[in-house]
């Protein structure tokens, strides 16, 4: 484009008069940014919907030393995950989660890096960064299934609770967590942790497939012939919403 | 610095590419299109059927309900079982009669068939684009809607019958299957089907925003926007907030139904025995569900009263008062619809003193309703008025959205809803100012767009008597339903016949039935009108009212893309009506002050500089670039 052309009698386009597209925002960006918006509330929901159920379990008031699961008070996150793979048997409170969010966040600085590329029309950049943005949402994805198959799993002495079965009060050992049943704590904290780290891990997992289609286009050439790799930017823009969507869960589920 | 030149450059390289118009076959053309008018259409006749379905159910549990010593044998080939031997109608299928027609009416015909059907035909139409900015998803919105509107349709046909929890569907009712028949599979397509809706809103939605915001003709500049399209716009930002929250939620009530969570569930005894769920709160689901559920009464509202300033506009032969008061009385209105949802919920134990904070913000919106009241009414003052069957339905609208907002400054207070909450008060409160008033703006629209929707007129006579007809049946049976309510008639009980207190209350009961299948029958008038003018109807010209918006510069059958050559310029705003010294007395919007010095003020003579500048500006035509 003779961006840079100055003749006389060219005058600035105004941007909000019409016949325009303002401040020169494609539709597809718009459509994105709009989108967005809308999933920012559907996560919104999600995260009031726990915070009430959060404030309305008493909370464990002991010493953390003294700390033991019980469906009478919301746990403390320390301890539920404090697992490591390969150290069994080692408390390690949020260490491993803590990876996950940094592996998450790094795949975030790797997409500004193909953006950033795309806009040069450099390829092979794109095509490099790309794949490691792709990598780090995969990594983060095993991660995130290491630590669900280990919560479901549960410890191994499993925590004695009253609960309801066929329609008395009996007491049980419970091992692990499920939909129904949980040994860290209330039922409710494994249905808020299932539910939204799910829908959240579906978002994440629908964005390694967007990346992986814009890999494979600006592989194949595809943006190049188009003259524009813009298209990165609008995933970008839904993979660093998914990441900032984490911070959130993240601080909800494991920090507070 | 971006000059002209450079963007000009761009252009011409673009025009390279410029769109070959291939011959569509049947399927392209009327089935998956992706002209924004054929969608709109099909909105239309979609919306249509379901008002059909959804109006007669109500009329099948007024004759319940007013009538209730009546023999419904005659129902039988239509409701089977559902019709006992004595002639009774089953009770659990008048729950699902109820809840259906709140879905239906609520969702299917006034937001899919209100916002769909003029949001689509209107806004590329009257900003001057020559599609939405994505047909492609414009198209999956209405397949999305239309797979919905299947799944619905199916679950009325189920043995144990549709969802019958309420529209509202409050759980536990909706969460436990063994709750009520109409929980089981019911209230399973129920949720699936609101669930492709939320999806065809979003797509829906999201395209409306973007076109506004990047699809305007040139000249078209927000502040000439006709108060439509500012409608649309806010409508549309309303749903892409408030229908994301009720995705959550019913996501949510899926699981408690399908995979054992209790995030609304807790202490709850099912025949004396005990359920393992504990822990949740059925409150959260109200909380969630009326976050979506108050805006989506402005979802429903603010299309209507868009139409109506159009319509009352064109017709009054007057600019409309208050332009930006009107834009501003909406945003106002959208935004409060936020932060009041919780005057749903005043009797559920909430504090009295969040009570009386979501009351003051519940009665701060007869402040920006009252303004466009005022706006409409001063509209209309001394105007040149021309009864179109529109314009009576437009005026018909203020009229009852008047009406009904008064009684909502009633609802709206904590202490006085505790005693009229949930009784026939509430009901005849709801169907006037956000039933009644939108159908009218919905007749309103399609009587006032149909020449260009069809290329034909509808007919005019036709239209007063169904006006009169409508709006005098409405009153019948909404003004007597205060008064029940107010008697204490709880809403949703199947029968009035065996408590005290009802019975002096009969006659009125049945009084408001009857005007209640008055109505209904009026309503054929509406369907011959509308289905015959399509075929039969007289010839429309290119402008019938005389007006001012962009849409009537095009074709009587506008093609793909709207205007043929170029797409015209603005210059003006669309409310150019009766001008002091203007030869006509409406100056559409594409002429440019210096065409008509004889009516320019002088602020507007200093505008003719612009026109230059506005003829240069013509960037996205969506023929001439990459769209």
């Amino acid at each position: 484009m003779a961006a840079n052309v100055t003749t006389p009698g060219a005058v600035e386009p105004k941007m909000w008069l019409g016949g325009i597209e303002p401040m020169k925002a494609s539709y597809g960006k718009l459509m994105m940014w709009f989108f967005l918006i809308s999933d920012t509330f559907t996560f919104s929901a999600l995260l009031v919907a726990y915070g009430t159920a959060r404030f309305s379990f008493p909370a464990f008031t002991g010493e953390h030393s003294d700390f033991t699961f019980s469906n009478m008070y919301w746990p403390v996150p320390e301890r539920v995950y404090e697992a490591v793979p390969f150290l069994h048997g080692i408390s390690l409170p949020l260490v491993f989660v803590g990876i996950m969010t940094f592996i998450l966040i790094a795949s975030s600085v790797t997409m500004v890096l193909a953006v950033e590329a795309g806009h040069r029309m450099d390829r092979a950049n794109v095509e490099k960064y790309m794949l490691w943005t792709i990598l780090g949402g995969f990594t983060f994805l095993g991660c995130q299934a290491w630590e669900w198959s280990h919560f479901i799993h549960g410890t191994e002495t499993g925590t004695v609770m009253k609960v309801i079965e066929n329609g008395t009060w009996i007491e049980k050992t419970i091992f692990g967590a499920n939909l129904t049943e949980n040994q860290y704590g209330p039922p409710a904290f494994a249905d808020f942790f299932f539910f939204i780290t799910g829908f959240h891990g579906t978002h994440v997992f629908s964005g390694v497939i967007l990346n992986i289609l814009i890999f494979f286009r600006a592989a194949t050439g595809f943006y190049d012939k188009r003259g524009s790799y813009e298209m990165v930017e609008k995933v970008g823009l839904y993979w660093h919403f998914v990441d900032l969507v984490w911070v959130f869960v993240f601080t909800f589920f494991y920090l507070v | 610095m971006s000059a002209i030149e450079g963007l000009e450059t761009a252009h011409h390289h673009a025009d390279e590419h410029e769109h070959h118009h291939e011959a569509q076959n049947f399927w392209q053309k009327y089935i998956f299109c992706e002209d924004h008018k054929v969608i709109a259409k099909q909105y239309l006749i979609t919306g249509i059927l379901w008002a059909v379905i959804g109006i007669t159910m109500s009329v099948i549990f007024r004759i319940q309900l007013g009538l209730p010593d009546s023999n419904l044998s005659w129902l039988k080939p239509v409701l089977g079982g559902w019709i006992s031997d004595a002639g009774k109608l089953d009770p659990n299928f008048y729950l699902a009669l109820v809840t259906m027609h709140g879905t239906i009416m609520v969702f299917f015909v006034l937001t899919a068939g209100l916002s769909g059907t003029f949001s689509n035909f209107l806004i590329p139409l009257q900003i001057g684009a020559r599609d939405m900015a994505s047909g492609f998803m414009n198209m999956l919105s209405y397949w999305f809607f239309f797979i919905a509107s299947v799944v619905m349709f199916a679950s009325l046909f189920l043995q144990q019958g549709p969802a019958a929890g309420g529209w509202v569907i409050y759980p536990p009712l909706s969460a436990l299957p063994q709750a009520h028949p109409g929980s089981g599979m019911g209230m399973t397509l129920w949720l699936a089907s609101m669930a492709l809706f939320i999806v065809s809103q979003l797509l829906g939605g999201i395209n409306y925003i973007t076109t506004v915001i990047n699809l305007r003709t040139r000249g078209m500049s927000f502040d000439r926007l006709p108060l439509t399209i500012w409608s649309f716009l806010i409508t549309a930002v309303l749903g892409l907030i408030s229908f994301p929250v009720l995705f959550s939620s019913v996501l949510l009530l899926i699981f408690d139904r399908h995979f054992g969570t209790s995030f609304y569930l807790s202490d709850i005894y099912i025949n004396g025995e005990a359920l393992p769920n504990v822990g949740g709160s059925p409150i959260l689901f109200q909380h969630l569900f009326w976050f979506l559920g108050h805006p989506e009464v402005y979802i429903v509202l603010l299309p209507a009263l868009g139409i109506t300033s159009e319509v009352i506009a064109t017709n009054s032969r007057k600019p409309i008062f208050g332009y930006r008061a009107m834009i501003a009385s909406m945003l106002g209105i959208a935004f409060l619809a936020f932060i009041v949802w919780a005057h749903h919920m005043f009797v559920t134990g909430m504090n009295p003193f969040l009570g009386s904070v979501f009351m003051f913000l519940t009665l701060i919106i007869a402040v920006p309703s009252a303004v466009k009241g005022f706006n409409y009414i001063t509209t209309l003052w001394k105007g040149n008025i021309v009864f179109t069957p529109g314009m009576l339905f437009s005026i018909g609208l203020v009229s009852l959205f008047v009406s009904g907002g008064l009684t909502g400054i009633i609802l709206g207070n904590s202490a006085l809803d505790i005693q009229l909450h949930d009784t026939y008060f509430v009901v005849a409160h709801f169907h006037l100012v956000m039933g009644a008033a939108s159908a009218f703006g919905l007749f309103a629209g399609v009587y006032h767009w149909f020449p260009k929707m069809f290329g034909r007129m509808m007919s005019t006579s036709l239209g007063q008597i169904h006006f009169w007809l409508t709006f005098i049946g409405i009153y019948l049976v909404f003004i007597p339903m205060h008064y029940v309510g107010i008697a204490g008639f709880p809403r949703r009980y199947y029968q009035f016949t065996s408590y005290d207190f009802t019975h002096k209350f009969m006659d009125m009961n049945m009084f408001i039935s009857i005007a209640a299948i008055f109505t209904f029958f009026a309503q054929f008038i509406f369907l011959w009108n509308f289905f015959y003018s399509i075929f039969k109807g007289r010839k429309a010209p290119q402008n019938p009212w005389r007006s001012n918006t962009l849409e009537w510069t095009a074709p009587i059958n506008p093609g793909h893309g709207n205007w043929e050559g170029d797409i015209p310029a603005v210059y003006r705003w669309s409310y150019d009506y009766s001008k002091p010294g203007a030869k006509e007395d409406f100056i559409p919007q594409n002429i440019p002050y210096s065409q008509t010095p004889e009516s320019n003020l002088p602020h507007e003579n200093e505008q003719i500089a612009m026109e230059k500048l506005i003829e240069s500006q013509n960037f996205n035509d969506q023929f001439k670039s990459n769209h």
